[in-house]
């Protein structure tokens, strides 16, 4: 099939990872809301996980598609 | 206690429905030929057949029900993952792979008419798309009630609008679109839960202290509700020791015997082996090589998944073991009108009174409540100090008894703020998808192929089959819906269906081992066996019990756990029951299929069963792939990491 499911996971854990880690830059003073989480920022270090995992997945669907062109 | 979303996590749970749906969408283009829809026209790489055959597997009803029974049972849980798949992936993709595969079968049933006759082929199709239908049905009503419960959704919102994307997308994209989908879900539930996994690890105090708390618990798990008997200090902690020990020393209730062969080979083998629902994944791969690396793709994160599915429960144990942590396996949940009675009651009671307090209070829940604390907490409240509120979360820690199905969402929402709590809810809400999508796809290939083309209009062009296709689908869905309220309404009706299931499903490994591995075993053979082994295990239910279901009387308490044409032999626990069922229903066909099949003259020729059967097809060659590619390899290399796995927590 002509989609390479590394594109829409890549693109999906950018997103979500963009906004989590945004929204944990933005509440990193709000002690309150993260007592939930022991006092770890887990909004900023795991959405900085996932941006991580999602631009991996981008580039592997980068490199995957120059060496097999998307009509193969 | 409802917990409140925000806009974040809505935003997540609505960026993942769009990309699921985008998905769909893109692959629509390419659904030209019923094959295309229902078989993905085979042109998938490994490891995404791989992560889809795990994912489809990984229903929301596994992860609930995982985490539920590492509360109750404690590490040896894990046999149901080390013991209870992972030696049956590896046969799958070494020694059954080839035959599916190869035969250029659609599915599993086909399979079976090739190898032996259509009537094997009619039981087994309809079996199993009756079967998925109420398996859909069943884990969809379990997570609508849950969604409901939990985060006060309306039940039927939650069940429309997620069978609606499911309907969506597999409409859309057929069969590669729910495998690709469940690649997606697959690192959503994964990345979803671990963050939660390692602030209950955090939380606990890491694993050292989790093993310590655990060998207190499991010797007064009375303290807990967790069992009405004291265990060895190992019985939470160690997989094998306290299986070894014999029944009485476990919390399942279950000896090495009936744990090895009854779950390891005869339930294991007939689910991973035989089961098309998984079965079909690997048979969307591209190629031979790539259909055999399907399961053992799959078997690397099954044999890891007890970290991310079991240890919550575990943890939810030690949490709740620890009275710093204000932490309680929750409860069955009761409505606040309940909560509203009981807090009157509470408020009624004279301390002098104890006893009538306690069952005052009892009466008022409708639940056994713990005497102690019910006793404190009418004390406490002596002239009215207590307020509302204080009585209310007083009431909630002492009833009696565990909700284990909630211990996963009481970790999710006691750890995770707004953001991170958009993330776990959408990963649940992922397994739920990856699971029904899967029963769905299945449904459709065997409806179509095998009961419609094969009996009801053969000979029709392959656009009208691929019509019946997509149209099969949304039938598909409807009466997973049905099932689903008919699971709401009728909880009886539905335990009898899945108790017949277990009779079905039982027997049917052995009847495609003699079939694959033996060329002299015939369709009246396989046929009459399949029956034998029904019968064998429906017997074999109706002369046994549990140990706990017989009351002092010797009267058998509740039919539905067995016993009701006498009581012959008593196990000290449902699972075990189970599991020696399995044992007998195999052995039952096993025997039957060999004496029938000696008895009975051969309809297929050597030439016929070519490719089909284990002597008669030429050995797969892959010497000529590198090693880590070939399946016996990988294989074995597989199997000594499970067996390690198992030595470290022997």
């Amino acid at each position: 099939m002509g989609l390479d499911i590394r594109w829409p996971i890549g693109l999906m854990f950018t997103l979500i990872g963009a906004l989590l880690a945004v929204n944990g830059l933005i509440t990193s003073s709000d002690t309150e809301m993260y007592e939930r989480s022991l006092g770890i920022n887990i909004n900023l270090i795991w959405g900085a996980v996932l941006l991580v995992f999602g631009v991996l997945m981008l580039l592997g669907a980068i490199s995957g598609g120059k060496k097999n062109p998307p009509s193969a | 206690m409802h917990i409140v979303l925000h806009w974040l996590d809505y935003t997540i749970l609505l960026a993942y429905t769009g990309f699921v749906i985008g998905i769909g969408w893109m692959l629509s283009r390419y659904m030209k030929t019923s094959s295309d829809f229902l078989t993905s026209g085979r042109s998938i790489p490994t490891w995404v057949t791989g992560l889809a055959f795990i994912s489809a597997n990984l229903g929301a009803l596994e992860l609930v029900g995982m985490a539920a029974s590492g509360a109750k049972y404690g590490i040896a849980t894990c046999h149901f993952y080390w013991v209870g798949a992972i030696p049956a992936m590896i046969f799958l993709a070494v020694f059954m792979m080839p035959f599916y595969y190869g035969s250029k079968a659609r599915s599993v049933p086909e399979y079976l008419k090739m190898r032996f006759d259509e009537r094997v082929r009619a039981l087994n199709s309809i079996a199993f798309a009756v079967m998925t239908i109420f398996a859909s049905g069943i884990s969809m009503n379990a997570l609508a009630k849950l969604l409901n419960q939990l985060l006060g959704w309306n039940y039927n919102f939650a069940l429309f609008v997620c069978s609606g994307v499911v309907l969506v997308y597999v409409l859309k994209g057929g069969l590669t679109s729910a495998i690709y989908t469940e690649v997606l879900q697959f690192f959503m539930i994964v990345l979803g839960f671990a963050p939660v996994v390692y602030l209950g690890l955090k939380d606990v105090g890491w694993w050292g202290t989790l093993m310590e708390r655990l060998h207190i618990v499991a010797q007064n798990p009375m303290a807990l509700n967790l069992n009405t008997t004291a265990f060895r200090a190992d019985a939470w902690t160690s997989a094998w020791k306290p299986v070894l020990a014999g029944p009485a020393n476990n919390p399942m209730g279950v000896d090495w015997f009936a744990m090895i062969f009854g779950l390891g080979f005869v339930l294991s083998f007939g689910y991973w082996c035989t089961n098309f629902l998984v079965v079909q994944r690997a048979m969307a791969a591209k190629n031979m090589t790539a259909a055999r690396n399907t399961p053992l793709v799959a078997a690397v994160p099954k044999m890891l998944f007890p970290a991310l599915v079991i240890l919550p429960g575990m943890l939810a144990v030690a949490l709740a073991s620890l009275p710093d942590k204000d932490y309680r396996i929750p409860p069955p949940i009761l409505s606040e009108a309940t909560y509203a009675s009981g807090i009157a009651a509470v408020k009624a009671a004279n301390p002098a009174d104890p006893a009538a307090a306690v069952k005052a209070v009892g009466d008022a829940l409708g639940k056994a409540v713990d005497p102690v604390k019910i006793t404190s907490l009418v004390a406490a409240n002596a002239g009215g100090k207590l307020s509302d509120e204080q009585i209310h979360k007083g009431l909630y820690n002492s009833i009696a008894e565990n909700y284990y199905d909630g211990v996963i969402i009481s970790l999710v929402t006691r750890y995770c703020p707004t953001g991170l709590l958009g993330l776990a809810l959408t990963a649940l809400l992922a397994s739920f998808m990856s699971g029904m999508a899967g029963n769905v796809t299945a449904f459709n290939t065997v409806w179509t192929y095998d009961l419609y083309q094969a009996y009801f209009a053969p000979g029709r062009t392959d656009a009208h089959y691929f019509w019946m296709g997509k149209f099969i689908t949304v039938v598909g869905i409807i009466l997973s819906i049905f099932a689903a309220y008919f699971a709401s309404m009728y909880n009886n009706a539905m335990d009898i269906i899945q108790l017949v299931f277990g009779f079905v499903n039982a027997p049917l490994f052995a009847t495609f081992l003699l079939g694959m591995f033996w060329k002299r075993c015939t369709g009246t053979g396989a046929f009459l066996g399949l029956f034998g082994g029904i019968a064998g295990s429906a017997i074999f239910h109706a002369l046994t019990t549990t140990t706990g279901n017989v009351d002092a009387a010797g009267h058998v308490i509740n039919v539905m756990k067995g016993g009701y044409l006498g009581v012959v032999t008593k196990f000290p626990s449902e699972m075990a029951q189970n599991f020696w069922l399995a044992t007998v229903a195999f052995l039952a066909c096993f025997t039957l299929t060999a004496v029938i099949s000696l008895l009975t003259s051969r309809t297929k020729s050597d030439e016929e069963l070519k490719g089909l059967v284990y002597s008669l097809t030429p050995k797969t060659v892959d010497h000529n792939q590198p090693l880590w590619q070939r399946p016996a390899v990988v294989g074995i290399v597989l199997l000594i990491c499970c067996i390690i796995l198992n030595v470290i927590f022997w």
